[in-house]
């Protein structure tokens, strides 16, 4: 559950979620749930003319499945905070393997 | 879909029953909420997107276009006045820019299974009625030829891209399936 978490603290940030079939979609995130499905704001196809069946969408809801990247604003991470967070999540986990 | 709310008393709990406010003791303490958790996210995603035109992307690539008038909890979804649509384009040795082509066909009410869904976007009914930029509408048999030719030729190189990867020891992530 740490990255839902995580996303959920990225939400009304602009992000590019890349999908297994190499279509970018560029956005503001507006919602996250726990199977990491992404609803986006205001989208835009970072290669129009490749992909022009999106041209006229002004939101979308992206099945968390089918999601290879997010590109994630550099300004908006924590990194030391989610380094230290992975790792007592990865200790938890071993603790409960036990 | 279930009409669940916040609001709704509890299901009665198994055996005993509620006790109607006897001299028992106390009524019991308000109980956890039975929605599943989902119902907060997903579901609620869905409910902003009810009686919408939606553009939907399947697995297999293709892109349906409809109304949306029901769903459940696991995105099987109610599509009414559904369109499909297809893309082409048509490489001119000409011209480096190649010529878009779409077309529409007509189907009716559509009920899709939710694992089947890639992505479904709301149509912005203002830009609507413009054609895809870089597009032109065309007969639906000549770009839906076009397409065909153009995926199969598209899976002819991505198989073989596959089978040159796996002989390097490498494995896709989705291969033999190619998603457009």
């Amino acid at each position: 559950m740490l990255f839902f978490s995580f996303f959920k603290t990225l939400i009304d940030h602009e992000v590019t979620v890349e999908l297994k079939n190499d279509i970018q979609i560029r956005g503001t995130l507006k919602s996250v749930d726990q199977y990491l499905n992404i609803k986006l704001d205001d989208i835009h196809v970072v290669e129009e003319i490749k992909y022009p069946h999106l041209s006229s969408v002004k939101n979308v809801f992206i099945r968390g499945s089918v999601v290879r990247y997010v590109h994630l604003p550099a300004a908006a991470v924590d990194v030391p905070l989610l380094e230290d967070a992975t790792r007592r999540e990865a200790a938890n986990q071993a603790g409960k393997g036990k | 879909m279930e009409h669940l709310s916040i609001h709704d008393p509890p299901p009665p709990q198994p055996g005993g029953g509620p006790h109607p406010g006897g001299p028992q003791g106390p009524p019991p303490p308000p109980q956890a909420q039975q929605l599943p958790p989902q119902m907060f996210t997903t579901a609620a995603q869905l409910l902003d997107l009810t009686d919408k035109k939606l553009l939907l992307v399947l697995r297999d690539g293709r892109k349906l276009i409809g109304i949306l008038r029901s769903w459940d909890q696991f995105a099987n979804l109610v599509l009414q006045s559904t369109v499909e649509r297809v893309f082409a384009t048509v490489s001119n040795p000409k011209d480096p820019h190649p010529k878009g082509l779409y077309a529409d066909q007509l189907h009716g009410i559509f009920l899709v299974r939710g694992e089947n869904v890639l992505l479904l976007g709301e149509i912005d009914l203002d830009k609507d009625d413009d054609p895809p930029f870089g597009y032109e509408k065309a007969e639906f048999a000549v770009v839906k030829k076009l397409a065909d030719e153009q995926k199969a030729a598209e899976k002819s190189k991505e198989t073989r891209r596959i089978k040159k990867l796996a002989t390097l020891g490498f494995e896709g992530e989705n291969m033999g399936e190619i998603l457009l």
